[in-house]
Formats: structure tokens, sequence, C-alpha cells
């Protein structure tokens, strides 16, 4: 049983190194192969040849392909990932600052949809077919089907601007910038950890919005898989053994179908999280939130090539070891995949 | 040995006649019980009907300025109102529609023969082939999809086409996942034995007696992935690397229309609905097709 369990898991790393691999050639084509002329981008249309030549050097561009791979592939397994033309300096360092923005909003919305996700696709199984289910199945599929940003400027036009319940774009109030020292970089957490309840109210009404919006479409898949989990679930015989035992709804929920769903739960979080964190880029646009996201777009308008390589391979990596450790609580939560063996 | 054991077992009849043969009339019966999914199938036609018939629905020129008449509310002349260069905006979301139904045609018309070719050709083939066909597939459908299709677009430079390639090149796994499950029922079937045993060619089988069952799983598929694939399409409008201006593109629209949203909500507010409408459209016909095509995934 071990040693299956010790196969399976090498078996998935080795799958993990590959997808990573793949990832970083991907990215590769995209930021050294598919642009016209990057050399061009970097110099202007003006320069004279030996500038011209002089850059393409630099950039190694006058190596043959596979070269330049190895050479982007050392680089960036060291953590190097060039610096950035925007703000001139490392992309790492950028990268980093703006990593924490994005874990808040992205760990925030992902909370709040599985906290209203996973109780309504539940109570939906429940009463199939109930007005309720249709309601549920309603809020599912306009949450599939609405555009993100769309969304974050509607409610930003409404509960910003005409009832003025929440703050409005960026993460905190002007005034109160830079008054948290950062230690974690989650602006709540460090607000807290400091005992700023001004800034951290502060803070809260300034990422409650971006959160709900962001959750809302995280919570239309939350919801439907619950919902179709459950629904599997309750056909079993165990669950009728539990009824005709006299057991309660909420025991039934709490003590039979919650464990037995948990597994396939922690999946669909594990892509919902990943999910978000791509939704992000979109709403980060929206509220002016100083994320990843907004660094990949402010480096999309000015073509910075490096910039943006750097926040897809560290967004692609996120989503893949997510869904890595997702497969691996496969593995350990689930008693069936490791009782198939010995 | 007891003689029976050897007698394979009936493959069920979701792959005979019942499944496509069972009539267009019967489907449209099916439909009808089926309102939201009806709702959506009559938005889609409407859809199309509009993107033909642009230049004679719209009451305005989409591209025509008017700078006495900017950023106006909704009203009789202008349903849903003018937008800052003082544009018709409902004659621009009347036109844009025929971006819209062009990112969709394109995008299946890549995104459907490329992810049936794999998947057939993983099944058929199995073995080696198989493996590493499905690795790539596992291994793209584990990209991040929105953010490759943003740096794909911005090292091709924004565009509608680079925006429809950037798209394409994340969409085909979940396809070719699909045909490959199909193929490897298909393949073991009567019918394609009988077929083999007329001395029918590989690709004749590939493409005469297989891919064809897999038509109608790869069509609901698509139809439920296309809603995000509007929606991804927006956003890539949105952030300005999708078709550019003055394009009515419903993303783009937004995108202009933000600036003026905390005093003229409409600018921004009605690209986002017509997009909201037709992506909720394809999600319920996707969901209605899936009722009446493949009864085995049906909703449960």
């Amino acid at each position: 049983m071990k040693e299956f369990t010790f196969i399976e898991l090498g078996r998935r790393i080795g799958q993990l190194l590959l997808s990573l691999f793949v990832l970083l050639l991907v990215t590769f084509v995209i930021g050294r192969v598919l642009p016209t002329d990057p050399v061009g981008a970097i110099v202007g249309e003006l320069a004279d040849p030996a500038t011209y030549e002089a850059m393409r050097q630099r950039l190694g561009l006058d190596l043959p392909i596979y070269q330049q791979f190895w050479i982007y592939l050392t680089s960036m397994v060291q953590g190097d990932l060039g610096t950035a033309i925007l703000t001139g300096n490392p992309v790492v360092n950028d990268l980093r600052a703006a990593f924490p923005a994005t874990l808040e909003l992205a760990t925030l919305a992902v909370v709040l949809s599985t906290v209203i996700g996973v109780p309504l696709g539940m109570t939906a199984a429940f009463f199939r077919d109930s007005w309720f289910d249709q309601f549920a199945r309603v809020i599912s599929l306009v949450g599939h089907s609405i555009p993100v940003f769309w969304f974050g400027i509607v409610g930003l036009v409404i509960f910003y601007a005409t009832l003025n319940w929440v703050g409005g774009p960026g993460r905190i109030d002007i005034y109160l910038e830079g008054l948290v020292e950062p230690q974690t970089g989650l602006l709540l957490i460090d607000s807290l950890l400091v005992g700023d309840y001004e800034v951290f109210w502060n803070a809260v009404s300034h990422i409650i919005l971006p959160a709900c919006i962001l959750a809302y479409s995280a919570m239309a898949y939350i919801t439907r898989m619950t919902r179709s989990f459950t629904l599997e679930q309750l056909n079993q015989d165990y669950v009728i053994a539990a009824r005709a035992k006299g057991a309660s709804n909420w025991r039934i929920v709490s003590g039979h179908l919650l464990p037995n769903i948990a597994v396939q739960l922690v999946t669909v979080l594990a892509i919902a999280y990943g999910g978000l964190l791509e939704g992000a880029v979109v709403t980060e646009v929206v509220f002016s939130w100083p994320g990843i996201g907004q660094y990949m777009t402010n480096a999309l308008m000015i073509g910075d090539m490096n910039a943006v390589v750097a926040a897809t391979l560290i967004i692609g990596i996120i989503f893949m070891v997510l869904n890595f450790l997702s497969d691996l609580a496969y593995l350990v939560l689930d008693p069936r995949t490791r009782e198939v063996t010995t | 040995m007891n003689v029976s054991q050897t007698v394979p077992p009936r493959t069920k009849s979701f792959l005979s006649a019942s499944r496509l043969g069972s009539g267009f009339g019967s489907a449209i019966a099916k439909l009808s019980r089926e309102p939201l999914g009806m709702f959506g199938f009559i938005v889609l036609l409407l859809l199309v009907v509009i993107a033909i018939f642009a230049p004679l629905i719209a009451p305005y020129s989409p591209t025509a300025q008017n700078l006495s008449n900017v950023l106006k509310p909704p009203s009789w002349t202008h349903w849903a109102g003018t937008d800052e260069f003082g544009r018709d905006i409902l004659s621009r979301l009347i036109f844009g529609t025929r971006i819209t139904v062009q990112t969709v045609l394109a995008v299946t018309v890549i995104v459907g023969p490329l992810g049936m070719l794999i998947g057939i050709v993983a099944g058929f083939v199995g073995g080696r082939t198989d493996a590493i066909l499905m690795r790539i597939t596992d291994i793209v459908l584990s990209f991040p999809s929105l953010i490759l299709a943003l740096a794909f677009a911005a090292a091709l430079g924004a565009g509608l086409e680079t925006a429809i390639i950037a798209i394409s090149l994340t969409g085909w796994p979940p396809i070719a996942r699909l045909a490959r499950a199909e193929t490897l029922i298909v393949r073991n079937t009567d019918y394609v034995a009988a077929a083999r045993l007329y001395g029918a060619s590989p690709l004749r089988l590939l493409f005469r007696y297989i891919a064809p069952m897999c038509i109608p799983s790869v069509v609901v598929r698509l139809t439920m992935n296309m809603a995000g694939i509007i929606l991804t399409a927006a956003a890539l409008g949105f952030l300005g690397l999708g078709a550019q201006p003055p394009a009515p593109e419903w993303g783009a629209m937004i995108s202009s229309g933000r600036k003026f949203m905390l005093d003229n909500w409409w600018v921004a507010v009605m690209p986002g609905i017509a997009i909201l409408v037709t992506s909720l459209a394809f999600n319920l016909a996707g969901d209605a097709l899936r009722d009446i095509l493949d009864p085995r995934h049906a909703r449960s």
C-alpha cells in the first residue's frame, strides 16, 4: 500500500515537472520567438545598425535557438526573470511586491465562494426540482455567463458611486496608505497585527466588493459541482439506511454526506482557486488593484514582454501546483485509491 | 469453457439510430419542454439574424460621430444612449454581433476539427500515440487559458485574428478528450468491425465511420464552452487586445465606457448586457442540447 502511494506520488511529480517544462517552453516561444522584432521594441525604430546589433547580441538573439532556450531555462530556474522596462527593477522584485495583493483578493474570494456555494449546492440537491433548486440553477447559470470585469464596473457604479457603501478602487484610501508597515504584505492581516483598526476597516471596505464580484463566478462553479456530488451520494444505500434509522437531515449532511464529498470538493476548490487567480487579472484592472494582474496588463500595454512572460509563468506555476496538490489530496484523503493495491 | 461468456456485451443503444435518428421533430418537441433552452436557441438565432442584417436593422451608423450629441442617456431616439463621440450605442451593439458571430464561428472551425482529430487519432490508434497525445492534452488543459491568451495576444500584437488564435490554442483539449472517449467506445462496435472486414482503410474508418459518431457530443461540448470563449474574447477586447477601435467590439466598448461610468453608466453597462445575454444563451442552449442529443450525460 505504502509502496503504491510512493510510486504514484513519483509519477505525479514527474507529470508536474513535465508540465512545468512545457510551460517554460511555451513562455519562451511567447516571449522570444513570436514577437517579430524584440530588439526593435527595446532600441526603437530609429536606432543605428551598430546599436541594434549590440542589443541583439546582449539579448543573446544571435545564438542558435536551442542555446537561447537553454539560457532562458537556466536563468528562470535560478529565479532571474529579467528586468522590467516600466519600473527598471528586476521582474522578480516587482512580482514579489504585487503578489500579496492578488493573494489576499483571491483567497478572500475563494473563502466567500466556498462558504456560500457549498451550502447552496447541497440545499439545491436536497430539494431537487423545487423552487430553491431552480433559483440556485439560475444563480449559477448567470455566474457562468457574466463578464466579471463588467460586473465589477456595475458594482462600482451601484455600491460605490451611488450608495457609497464600499470604498472605491484601490486597496485603501490614499490618506491611509503606507501607515502600516508590511509584514506579510496582506493588508488585512498586517493592520490587525499592529492593531490599527482604522486601516483594517478601510481595507475591508475596499476589498469587499472586488472579492464578492470575483467570488460570484467561482461560486457558480462550486454550487453546480456540490449539487451534482450531493445528488450522487443521496442515491447511495448508506444515506437511505441513515434515513431509515431516523437520522435528521442535519445529521445526514454533517455525519455522512460531507465526509463523502469532501475529497471531490477539495479538487473543485483547488480548480476554483486557480480560476480566481486568473479572474483576478481583469478584476484588478477594473478596481485598480495593485496585484499581479494589473502589473501584467500594464506591461502588456507597453509591450514589456519580460514582465508579461514572468507574470504568465508565475500564475501558470501556481495553477499547476494547485492542480497537483488537489491530485495529491485525492490520493491521501480518498481511502479507495489506497486500498486498491497490495 | 462456457460459450455464453464469449459473446461480447452489446453496446448500449445511445450509439445507434436512437441518438441521431430520432428525428428533428422529436428534438423540437423535447426542446419545447425546456423553455429556458428554447430561449437560449431563440437568442442565438436572433444573434445570427441581427449579424447578417445589421445594416438594415441598425437605426444609425456604428461609426458616424455626432459631437453635438455626446453621452446622451437612453431615450426614444437612442434606445441605448450615445457614447463619448455621439455614436448610437444600440447601432454599435447591433454591428458588434458581427464580431461576436465571427469569433464564435472562427473558434469553432479551428477548435472543433483540431480537437476531434487529436482525440479520434489518439483513441483509434491507441498505444504510444495515445499516451503522447493525451499527455499533451492534459498539459495544455492545466494551463491558465486566459493568461496564456493574454500573453499570446501581447506577443502577436493586438487584433481580432490574434485573439481568435490565442483562444483556440487553449480551447481544443476538452474536445480532444471527449472525442477520444467516444472513439474508444465506437471503435469496438460491430459496424466498425464490419467495415473493417469489407476492407475499409484506417483513414476511411476514421473519417467515415468513427468521426461522425463523435460529432453530437462535440457539438454539445462546443456550445457549452462557447459561453466561456465569449467571455474570454470580451476580456481580451476589454484589455485592448481584441478587435481594435473604432470596431464596435463589446468588450472594447465597455473599456472605453469605463471612463464615464460614474456619470454616464449606460456607455459601459449596455455592451455588458449584450455579452451577458449571449453567453447565457450559449449556456442554456448547451444544457438543452446535451439533454436532447446526449442522454447519458443529461442533467441529473
